[in-house]
């Protein structure tokens, strides 16, 4: 019955995924189960998006469906669930920039890659950059912009992180509509990814998972 | 006898509106007068060379050269976005300097900053702008929401004119909110109860909707006086306008600006019946829209920014059911008529370059931003005039020897037997001014025709 919320979801079945959740609370279950479950089969979502196998539209998909359940289980949930991390990461949209499609986007694909992700929203002060990495003690941030007008907010951000006496201890990657490898370079960062992938690609690479 | 519009082929409605193209007027409607007889002559040598590479017929003199930027122009001639969109003298200023400074066969007119003070006064929430949730030196930036909710599709296709004026309208200008109130004017028949139908507007919240909209029209008015005065003194100079209006591919609509990215993709599977329905409601209309453009001004050309479609964005399934089929009617619709579409395959559409080439030849031209170009040359450009693919990184951080570089390669790659236009490939901000202009020259030194 476990492997059934695992498939049915990692397959996009709303209806099933709701029927079988409803009748494993009503059978007295764990809710702790239900969500570790629930969890796993959002890991092969992101596996499957990862192979070239899911879109987008399916991503965003199994989030509506994860909220329906988290939102079914939550009343029954004794105490918040301690999941051990890989490693925590500062995430954004630069200053002056409020896209944040791919950003979240990177967010999802860190979190279900075991990552705790400090998602700093959109149009993001260099400044709160720093706090929120001297405050997490994360060592990784990323750093998201879809415009051309990015590249010099992104280049402050880094500017600002290494003003704080912390840019050796955090490593600095970027992404978004019209980055590249020169722009890294421009900025400072240390990587660019490419893709949502190549972000997670990235972080495991540097927490040494 | 001059054939009747109605009688015409679409092979010489096109003709018909390349000539009209060909042949400006003032605003009096009598023969524009051209600043010289160079620039005159430079002008019609521009639109042939650019005709000749859509239609793909024959070869050009040369490979032709846009420069399609965003905001770059404020930028270069040294004032802010704000200004620009604030006050419409500094803005004609700063695209006439860079219309004349860069000389592009074609420029997309000064129309990006539009009016800042039509936007505070309809309270528009759909995007910020500068100096109205982003900072004066920015860019204007899309509030991306669920501006139509999920149960609202039997509303839009039943009547998409009333649910626009009564419901999407209202929540994106917060001073339209007295449309809320209004009836469905398709009510108003005959004598007996027609006055009801008038019994809204007696009422405060309605009419201060209509004193907001005096206004805002007054204020429409104003600006595209300082508009129509740039193109016609712009167009006397010898560069022409590419751009006669915009339309929309039907997928873009609900996902850009009514249901939204997030709301679109759900609806994909959980209601994907209602979605289909929806987008063939609106394909007529975003035709209309279009032919509507081209005929007002003149000009074949009609612009489509492409979005939701790219690489990534949807699965190749995904896109030949929800995405294609609409926007193709759009186009052969729109082709149908004339018109050129001039869609903007903004992102990567590496992907889709197979599916789309289903198209007639000599009847689109394509803005190829970072797709693989030599495939985009060996699908969609068999069929399709192709411009674009010049990198804002590029244009930024490069050299002028390295844009040089990029272009020659672009020319060689895809020029040879026309339909191609060096272009950059998407809309930027920021520029070195001396990589766009080693852009411009690269066109003119690597793309004779001999």
């Amino acid at each position: 019955m476990a492997g059934d919320l695992v498939n049915k979801l990692a397959d996009l079945k709303e209806q099933e995924v709701i029927k079988i959740v409803k009748d494993r609370l009503s059978a007295g279950e764990e809710p702790l189960k239900i969500l570790d479950d629930a969890r796993k089969a959002m890991g092969v979502v992101g596996k499957r998006f990862a192979d070239g196998q899911y879109f987008i539209p399916d991503l965003v998909y199994s989030g509506e469906i994860l909220k329906a359940v988290t939102e079914m289980v939550k009343p029954k949930l004794a105490k918040a669930a301690e999941t051990k991390r890989l490693g925590k990461v500062v995430l954004g949209t630069v200053a002056g920039d409020i896209h944040d499609i791919g950003k979240d986007i990177v967010v999802f694909m860190l979190d279900v890659n075991g990552f705790e992700v400090f998602d700093l929203g959109v149009d993001v002060p260099a400044q709160k950059f720093v706090d929120k990495i001297k405050e997490s003690g994360a060592p990784i941030v990323g750093l998201s912009g879809f415009l051309t007008l990015a590249f010099d907010s992104m280049k402050q951000t880094v500017q600002a992180i290494k003003d704080a006496g912390l840019r050796d201890k955090v490593k600095v990657m970027i992404g978004g509509g019209q980055m590249s490898d020169e722009i890294k370079k421009y900025t400072g960062a240390d990587a660019y990814g490419k893709d949502a992938m190549a972000g997670v690609t990235l972080a495991k690479k540097w927490v040494g998972a | 006898m001059e054939k009747q519009w109605e009688e015409m082929s679409s092979d010489e409605k096109q003709e018909e509106l390349f000539a009209k193209w060909l042949s400006p007027k003032d605003p009096e409607g009598k023969d524009l007068k051209f600043q010289s007889p160079q620039a005159e002559k430079a002008f019609k040598e521009r639109i042939t060379r650019i005709k000749d590479a859509i239609q793909m017929k024959k070869l050009p003199d040369r490979v032709p050269v846009f420069v399609a930027p965003s905001f770059f122009p404020v930028y270069y001639a040294g004032i802010t976005p704000q200004e620009s969109m604030y006050d419409y003298e500094k803005c004609n200023m700063a695209f006439k300097k860079f219309v004349t400074d860069f000389e592009p066969d074609g420029h997309l007119g000064a129309y990006v900053p539009g009016p800042g003070k039509l936007f505070e006064i309809l309270d528009y929430k759909l995007y910020s702008w500068p100096g109205h949730g982003v900072a004066p030196e920015q860019s204007y930036q899309a509030n991306e929401g669920e501006y139509m909710t999920a149960d609202e599709y039997d509303a839009l296709i039943d009547d998409p004119s009333n649910y626009f004026s009564s419901t999407y309208l209202p929540r994106v200008f917060g001073a339209l909110e007295g449309f809320k109130m209004l009836p469905a004017l398709t009510g108003i028949l005959e004598m007996y109860g027609v006055a009801l139908n008038f019994i809204p507007f007696g009422l405060p919240p309605v009419q201060a909707t209509y004193k907001a909209l005096f206004e805002a029209g007054a204020e429409a008015l104003k600006w595209i006086g300082a508009m129509g005065a740039w193109n016609g003194e712009i167009t006397a100079a010898g560069f022409p306008l590419i751009v006669a209006g915009f339309t929309k591919a039907p997928f873009d609509v609900v996902g850009d600006t009514l249901r939204g990215t997030r709301g679109i993709m759900v609806d994909m599977y959980r209601q994907p019946d209602k979605l289909l329905e929806a987008m063939d409601r609106l394909t007529p209309l975003m035709i209309k829209m279009g032919v509507g453009a081209a005929q007002v001004n003149g000009n074949p050309l009609v612009f489509m920014p492409l979005h939701k479609g790219a690489d990534g964005f949807l699965s190749d399934e995904q896109f030949k059911k929800f995405y294609w089929p609409t926007f193709r009617k759009v186009m052969m619709g729109l082709i149908a008529e004339g018109v050129v579409p001039m869609p903007a395959a903004e992102g990567h559409w590496t992907t889709r370059l197979e599916v789309v080439q289903d198209l007639p030849k000599g009847k689109t031209l394509w803005m190829i931003d970072q797709s693989d170009m030599v495939k985009a040359k060996k699908t969609l450009g068999k069929v399709a005039c192709l411009f674009g693919n010049v990198p804002s990184d590029l244009l930024v951080v490069g050299t002028p020897q390295q844009v040089k570089d990029y272009v020659k390669n672009l020319i060689d790659t895809c020029a040879k037997g026309g339909g191609f236009i060096v272009s950059n490939g998407a809309f930027f901000d920021q520029a070195k001014a001396e990589n766009v202009h080693a852009m411009v020259d690269a066109a003119r030194e690597y793309g004779v025709y001999k």
